[in-house]
């Protein structure tokens, strides 16, 4: 058996928090997968790291351009952007009420 | 010698000087898709005739009309005495997470099944300028999430052409098989942990990973932000060297694409390799996997006839005067796995909260209470299991409770995998390489089904891969031999930071060098017109 490191309570916050619904079935295969995933990554924890070192965002460090001041550019076809949602209605797109919202 | 069966540099050399049109080489091309290919990727695939099991299945969808278009256009201009641009009627495929405007776009997932991108990816757009000709969207693991091809939403999933019960690799599975089935000389992958050379690899074809920064990431659906690449898939160094000299460069648009000036690629390519200096690695000789009790670190020694390839590749390289450096130290490279289990997690689950039935993409047609059912039901319905399994993953190991144990620490390990290569490139230094010869996988193609489900398991294939996508530094795999079932064994050379021309130079020169090999003389299952049924 694989120890577990992550208990099934904290697995159901976890489908919470990143806005999922999980089948039984999809449930059981996702928590033994993020189990077995832990377990590599445990192995960061054995690495002998000197006191030193700084952590990386990137390996190669991005030399792009500096940022472009900040000025508004309308899109050629903003209409073209509205078109992609689900629902709209009159260039506004169209969701259900929040809950509680009045 | 069929048209589709020529090189990009040919076709383009073809095309320009009127031998042959680019409308030609675009109806090829069709007829080359035609024959080999089969159904097309689809989310309701129905019941497969068995005949479909002999085929490649490399496209999502074929853009039929709009590369006639293009091949016209080009045609057009050399009529006119117009520049027809470096890549003039060469036949490319697109993975389809780069968008292109107007042509549905999927990220081979429900959740973006029906989008239609209104802008195009700066990559793709280049490549297009410079007279390619776009056949259509090519097959990946679900937005780019494998090294298998399988978790696709569109199936059947791409088959390798080598031996189609065989997987291509992943995720630029249809990438690497449209180009080894000559349905495309070309083709434009992504490259997150090895997405463009374990694919490449496994269908004994050229792949390179340029440095970060390199090509203009504009239009790429991303998966973790601060590894993507795009790059290159080709049939021979050359043309990777020739598409990348037409991508490469700052795009205004990419904060971290690069303005360091762009190589001459194609002139690096008339360079001998003498008195280079090429390391060899022990720590690349196997694998390292965790015992998933202890989490304790075992390791494999890599298939044997992988390992004499790469042996094989260093002789060869040496008697071209080549001096081949041995033991060079990349301890870190076995933490490869573990960091990017962290790292490409946390950025993956943080590009994936945009995709919530709101403003494009899946939305559930079930009636739903409020805004956050909405959410979660399109989630849930929209996305496969890979991307869920990614999500939560990312939330966990970047929660404020566990930040400091998992990716704090781990993008420290990066910064140990960049000193490792820092080490082995300084001029300065003990080794002063020009490149490290490595294996590309531990091993070559596995079967379909054999991994997929296992997502540790599938995950480790990209051990040789992946510590060059963490430091950043350019990555070329080129097909090295085949292995006792004729399936291709891929070898890679890893350079300094943007000294793409350094590799490719080697690359090139170790494709002349091998060019008689009796091995070079075998074709892929599908070209030899071997149909099982």
């Amino acid at each position: 058996m694989t120890t577990k490191r992550i208990s099934p309570e904290l697995f159901e916050k976890l489908v919470g928090l990143a806005a999922l619904e999980l089948t039984a079935e999809e449930s059981t295969y996702l928590f033994e997968e993020m189990n077995h995933q832990l377990a590599s990554v445990e192995a960061l924890s054995q690495i002998p790291l000197p006191e030193d070192v700084e952590p990386s965002l990137h390996g190669l460090e991005p030399k792009g351009l500096p940022p472009r001041p900040d000025e508004w550019k309308p899109f050629a076809h903003p209409e073209a952007i509205i078109a992609l949602a689900p629902e709209t209605e009159d260039g506004m797109i169209v969701v259900p009420d929040v809950k509680g919202a009045k | 010698m069929s048209l589709t069966q020529l090189s990009a540099f040919e076709v383009a050399h073809k095309v320009r000087t009127g031998e042959v049109k680019a409308a030609e080489f675009a109806q090829a091309a069709l007829e080359q898709i035609r024959a080999v290919d089969g159904v097309s990727g689809s989310l309701n695939p129905g019941e497969l005739d068995p005949i479909e099991e002999s085929k490649v299945h490399a496209f999502i969808q074929v853009t039929q009309d709009k590369a006639i278009e293009q091949a016209e256009k080009v045609d057009q201009k050399i009529a006119n005495g117009d520049e027809p641009g470096l890549l003039a009627g060469v036949p490319l495929s697109v993975k389809d997470i780069f968008c292109v405007e107007g042509t549905r776009t999927t990220a081979a997932s429900k959740i973006i099944a029906n989008f239609v991108p209104p802008y195009t990816a700066t990559a793709v757009q280049r490549l297009v300028d410079a007279g390619a000709i776009v056949l259509g969207k090519v097959n990946l693991d679900e937005f780019t999430f494998g090294s298998s091809n399988e978790s696709s939403a569109f199936q059947p999933s791409t088959s390798n052409p080598w031996n189609t019960e065989y997987v291509p690799g992943g995720s630029s599975g249809g990438s690497a098989a449209s180009v080894a089935a000559q349905e495309v000389a070309l083709s434009l992958g992504t490259d997150t942990g090895g997405s463009i050379r374990q694919p490449a690899a496994f269908c004994g074809v050229v792949g390179l990973k340029p440095s970060y920064g390199r090509v203009s990431r504009l239009g790429l659906i991303a998966f973790a932000s601060s590894l993507d690449c795009p790059g290159p898939l080709s049939r021979n160094v050359r043309d990777s060297a020739l598409m990348l000299q037409v991508m490469a460069g700052n795009d205004p648009k990419d904060s971290t694409s690069s303005t360091l000036p762009v190589d001459d690629y194609l002139g690096a390519l008339e360079q001998d390799v003498k008195g280079l200096r090429i390391g060899l690695s022990p720590d690349y000789e196997a694998v390292y996997y965790p015992d998933l009790e202890s989490g304790e670190l075992h390791s494999e020694p890599i298939q044997k006839g992988v390992r004499e390839a790469v042996l094989r590749a260093a002789e060869t390289l040496a008697k071209a005067g080549a001096e081949i450096v041995e033991n060079v130290p990349m301890p870190n490279t076995r933490y490869g796995i573990p960091a990017y289990f962290v790292i490409s997690r946390v950025e993956a689950a943080s590009n994936l909260h945009r995709f919530d039935g709101v403003k494009y993409g899946y939305r559930t047609p079930e009636a739903v209470e409020d805004l956050n059912e909405l959410y979660r039901r399109s989630r849930a319905e929209g996305f496969g299991l890979e991307p869920k399994l990614r999500i939560l993953m990312g939330m966990y190991v970047s929660a404020a409770e566990h930040a400091s144990s998992y990716y704090q620490k781990a993008l420290k390990v990066r910064s140990m995998i960049r000193s490792d290569f820092e080490h082995a490139f300084d001029p300065q230094g003990a080794y002063r390489l020009d490149a490290l010869l490595t294996s590309t996988t531990a091993t070559t193609a596995f079967k379909r089904k054999a991994v997929y489900g296992n997502s540790v398991l599938m995950q480790y294939s990209d051990q040789m891969t992946v510590a060059s996508n963490h430091a950043g530094v350019p990555a070329l795999t080129m097909p090295g031999g085949l292995d006792e079932n004729g399936l291709p064994i891929g070898i890679q050379l890893i350079g300094n930071d943007f000294r793409e021309e350094m590799i490719l130079r080697i690359g090139n020169a170790y494709e002349q060098l091998t060019a008689d090999d009796a091995w070079r003389k075998v074709r892929p299952q599908v070209l030899q017109g071997e149909v099982r049924a």
